[in-house]
């Protein structure tokens, strides 16, 4: 497949504005610049794009939303806190094309009718961060930021924020709060963001990767980017491969190769004997069958979900106890704590697993943490807290013997 | 208006109601923790979710808002299920030593475990183990206990727009506390006591003196006098398991003898001492052009906010000394040179549905007797607790006055324990002293009632005087800003901290029922048409206390007994 996403990816000088003007940068931006505002938001919707950020929804429709609501100003913002673990795909771009992302959000912008921008970037991310703050101040001495934009009547910028380490702050409304300068915690939905986002006013939350295919949609047309991949959630994904392969990276590869596909013919194979994935980083489900396709409905009709791509392997050396484990001490700490479910259904369910870990667990905890896991997704507030008892339930249900082996006798 | 099915009845309310509200329509009512009517949702506990068919998630029962059609289940085992374990989990991080908490007859944690039919806490692992926050003279908090709903943030910061008190860290870490957890006792905090209201727990609770005040009374050295505060005829009865509102004046003063008190007074003196003080104050500002408007001192809950926020106003606040802090300083003076007693000998104790006099007899300024002047002061219920464990059966008590020397007082008195009683008190007393006739409309309803802010204007001898009168400190903001930008149309204004007034202190019966802070007012207003007299100046222990001893109004012993000055302090 033709690179969409990284095709800038490897080429010398690739973060500099005159690099991505060879290539044919901007040229998207000049074309979306032509057309009404909603026919932008039709190409998108053809296009089939749903968001890349973990929750997978049409961006498209998104658009759509924060368009027609009545409020104004509007936003668009664009997320790239990238704080779940196993996910490094979108650093690739802010770090290689910072222009394939600009554009996409100065069209994003023009689409939704906002004349500001932000991007919400990891705070850990030195050297993201300073790339893209040279990309803008490019963009603006080339007038594709400020007032006028190519003549268009068009005035839009961009505004960086920069985070404080905290995981949850990827969350939408979070990261909203952050952005205000509250404490980072999700907020209750309805209302949703492109109804009352950024002080109350519409706002599109996108996700780095999402937003990179709006250039390619705009030049193409949304029909052409729909064949691509998987029909169902069609287009070019960036996995992020980690955990027990010789050739961890990220792979961008149109949705819904295998997960067999994937680690063998690009990750160069297991490390060891193959044992299980989570095809969406800590939040997913483990899958045990590797010939799941990964996009997102072909996961989650395995019971799990593609997320944000990052695929973890773990092979048959490893505790399936230490995986979930692992995990649950990053959402107890990494919970913002607001929801009592969350909070002490977290810290609880890590107190048992480091039990389980030390051969200390007892049998009737192992239902008791299938049922703390229901009562989390049926309650939490947001992702954090709805999905943190996934991979453990699942390590669970696939491999309940080896917590039986653990229980104090 | 919006049509809904609630456990398949159909109920029809106006659009934006939330389901909880809707649910109450049809008469249930949704667990819940950290919902409280009077402040804004926020949905923390999780425990008021419910189902809507064709959500994939339980619904936060307190937020969401119904829509047209929908289908909602409340007690469905998926609903029970979930609410059960999130007490459960509450529970296994709690600190129960139930037995020996302030709470355990008014704590909603525990009311909810029975309700929802938690038997077993199947969750075991490490408790918390926080200091507690005693840097405060009035309020302690144990973040042993907090459960994290938010009540007292919001209570502090929405409805008192102090905001001392926030949440602090992240996950399993995450508490309320100050600012670089200083502790209350270091930063701007009020004292006003609403968090202990709006506490489900037992996090929040009063810095006791009960056990001074016991040592007191065991001393035979010491002579016990005593003063309650106006509003505790109207909530004392409350928290001892009287209807809400019962006037118990004269049980009061009979258990107060019982518990062995010496002497037993009432503030309700030293509010009439106030107003002849103040309201002669007023006078002379508006005669001599002094600083307008002129605004009350008796809530030291304002004073320390006003000293905090508003130090620029000092020159407009009143100079008078709060009743308990009037009364401390005569029962050391005045009444041990009547009595012919050692000050020294004597202990004076004050009875306050009030936290904030606790910080406000600590002041060092409060100390004119030579003494302080106050030594203890116990909350509404603290004294309650004491008559129970001397095992007074209150109801029962015959009704005794207090002793006439400080004890007698007008309605004027009765009435400052709502908002509104003192602007009211004191404006049939200036008109008094400006036209030397009575004010025959004595009832002055405009300034009565639980609206936020009240206004009116009274035609004194053709000035028309104006007034306001706010109670809850985000009500005051509104009237104080106004006077900051020179805007403002009043001459005297009355700021009462907590919202209600005194009625609603943060030493009364717990809770943050505003129609029950009102009905304690009503009983109120009922003792002052009742009483033989209703204007502070006819109270002949005043007219006495004038003559025998302080001889005038702003006179010079008024002015070293009386009067006080306010600091300016910082604000991090
Ligand atoms: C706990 C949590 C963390 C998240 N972190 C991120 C993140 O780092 N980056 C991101 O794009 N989306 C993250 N999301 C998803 C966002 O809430 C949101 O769905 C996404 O930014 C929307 O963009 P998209 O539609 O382009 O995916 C997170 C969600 C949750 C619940
Ligand atoms: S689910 Fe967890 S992380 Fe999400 S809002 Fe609730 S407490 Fe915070
Ligand atoms: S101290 Fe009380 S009111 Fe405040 S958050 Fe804790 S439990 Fe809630
Ligand atoms: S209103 Fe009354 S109870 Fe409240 S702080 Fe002021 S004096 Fe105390």
């Amino acid at each position: 497949m033709e690179k969409i996403l990284t095709k800038n990816v490897g080429k010398p000088n690739s973060q500099d504005i005159e690099v991505y003007l060879g290539g044919g940068g901007y040229k998207a931006l000049e074309k979306a610049l032509g057309m009404k505002p909603k026919d932008v938001i039709a190409e998108v919707k053809k296009s089939k794009l749903v968001g890349r950020g973990g929750a997978a929804f049409p961006t498209g429709l998104k658009w759509e939303f924060t368009r027609r609501e009545s409020a104004e100003p509007k936003f668009i913002a664009c997320n790239a806190d990238e704080g779940e673990p196993g996910t490094f795909k979108d650093r690739v771009i802010l770090l290689n094309d910072p222009h394939l992302l600009l554009e996409a959000l100065i069209i994003g912008g023009y689409a939704i009718g906002a004349s500001k921008g932000f991007i919400y970037i990891r705070g850990e991310y030195y050297r993201e961060i300073e790339t893209v703050e040279k990309a803008v101040e490019q963009a603006r001495t080339k007038g594709y930021l400020g007032d006028n934009i190519l003549g268009s009547g068009f005035s839009f910028d961009v505004q960086l924020y920069k985070g404080a380490g905290a995981y949850v702050c990827g969350e939408e409304t979070a990261l909203l709060e952050s952005m205000e300068g509250n404490r980072g915690c999700p907020d209750c939905r309805p209302p949703f963001p492109a109804e009352s986002g950024f002080l109350g006013k519409p706002t599109a939350v996108n996700n780095v990767e999402t937003l990179c295919n709006i250039p390619a949609i705009m030049i193409n047309g949304g029909e052409w980017y729909s064949r691509i991949g998987s029909p169902d959630s069609p287009g070019p994904k960036l996995y992020c491969l980690s955990g027990h392969v010789n050739k961890p990276g990220v792979y961008e590869l149109p949705m819904g190769i295998t997960l067999r596909e994937l680690i063998e013919n690009h990750g160069e194979g297991v490390k060891g004997e193959f044992k299980a994935a989570l095809p969406g980083g800590v939040s997913s489900c483990l899958l045990a069958n590797l010939d799941v396709k990964l996009d997102y409905k072909s996961v989650a009709r395995a019971g799990s979900m593609l997320g944000s791509g990052a695929v973890i392997v773990i092979n048959e050396d490893t505790s399936i106890i230490d995986v979930a484990k692992n995990t649950m001490e990053f959402f107890a700490r990494e919970s913002c704590g607001k929801c009592s479910v969350c909070r002490e259904g977290t810290r609880r369910a890590r107190e048992i697993l480091t039990r389980f870990a030390n051969g200390g667990g007892k049998a009737k905890e192992l239902d008791l943490m299938l049922e703390l896991g229901e009562v989390m997704y049926d309650t939490a507030c947001c992702g954090l807290g709805q999905a943190a008892m996934n991979t453990t339930a699942s390590a669970i249900r696939l491999f309940r013997e080896e917590f039986e082996q653990k229980v104090r006798k | 208006m919006v049509t809904l099915t609630i456990n398949g009845k159909q109920v029809t309310v106006l659009e934006g109601t939330s389901i909880m509200n809707a649910a109450k329509q049809v008469h249930i009512n949704i667990p819940h923790l950290c919902y409280l009517e009077g402040l804004e949702p926020e949905y923390h506990c999780r425990v008021c979710g419910v189902e809507i068919e064709g959500e994939p998630r339980l619904a936060p029962s307190c937020v969401r808002q119904v829509s047209e059609g929908m289908k909602v289940q409340t007690n469905s085992a998926r609903v029970r299920r979930a609410r059960r374990m999130i007490v459960e989990l509450l529970l296994a991080d709690h600190y129960t030593d139930c037995p020996t908490c302030e709470r355990n007859q008014t704590c909603e944690l525990l009311k909810l475990a029975f309700e929802l039919g938690v038997k077993e806490i199947r969750f075991e692992g490490e408790k918390p183990h926080y200091e507690l926050d005693e840097t405060s003279p009035a309020i302690i908090r144990d973040p042993n206990k907090c459960v994290l709903c938010g009540r007292c943030v919001r209570v502090c910061h929405d409805v008192q727009t102090v905001s001392v008190i926030g949440f602090v860290n992240r996950g399993l870490e995450t508490m309320v506390s100050t600012f670089m957890e200083n502790g209350l006792g270091n930063v701007e905090c009020t004292n006003c006591g609403q968090c202990i209201h709006v506490c489900p727990v037992g996090a929040i609770k009063e810095k006791s003196a009960v056990d001074e005040v016991w040592a007191a009374l065991a001393d035979l050295e010491k002579h016990v006098v005593v003063q309650e505060a106006p509003v505790m005829r109207a909530s004392l009865g409350e928290e001892l398991g009287l209807p809400a509102g019962t006037l118990v004046a004269g049980k009061m003063h009979a258990a107060l003898r019982r518990l062995g008190f010496d002497t037993v007074f009432e503030t309700n003196f030293s509010a009439d001492l106030t107003i002849m003080e103040e309201a002669s104050e007023l006078v002379k500002r508006v005669k001599e052009g002094g600083v307008l408007p002129q605004i009350t001192s008796c809530c030291p809950g304002w004073i320390t906010f006003m000293e905090h926020f508003y130090p620029d106003l000092i020159p407009n606040v009143s100079t008078c000394k709060s009743p308990q802090q009037m009364f401390g300083a005569l029962s050391k003076t005045y009444y041990a040179e009547k009595a012919g007693i050692d000050p020294a000998r004597i202990v004076s104790v004050s009875i306050m549905p009030c936290t904030a006099k606790k910080f406000e007899t600590q002041r060092p300024e409060m100390a004119d007797s030579g003494f302080q002047d106050v030594d203890y002061v116990l909350t509404t219920r603290e004294l309650a607790r004491m008559i129970k464990e001397a095992g007074i059966d209150f109801a029962s008590l015959p009704d005794e006055p207090a002793e006439e020397l400080m004890g007698l007082y007008s309605g004027a008195a009765t009435i400052f324990g709502i908002t509104g009683g003192v602007m009211e008190a004191a404006l049939r007393t200036a008109y008094k002293l400006v036209t030397g006739k009575e004010l025959e409309k004595i009832d002055i309803e405009p300034v009565r009632g639980l609206d936020g802010i009240k206004t009116a204007t009274l035609n004194v001898d053709g000035l028309e005087v104006e007034v306001a009168v706010a109670h809850g400190l985000g009500n005051a903001r509104k009237v104080l800003d106004e006077v900051r930008a020179g805007k403002s149309p009043y001459h005297f204004i009355e700021i009462m901290a907590c919202p209600g007034g005194c009625a609603g202190g943060g030493g009364q019966p717990i809770g943050f029922d505003m129609a029950l802070r009102g009905i304690r007012g009503q009983t109120l207003y009922a003792e002052d048409r009742q009483l033989p007299y209703r204007r502070s100046h006819d109270n002949p222990s005043i007219k006495k206390v004038y003559e025998d001893y302080l001889k005038e109004p702003l006179g010079e012993k008024s002015h070293h007994l009386l009067h006080t000055k306010y600091t300016k302090r910082e604000v991090v």
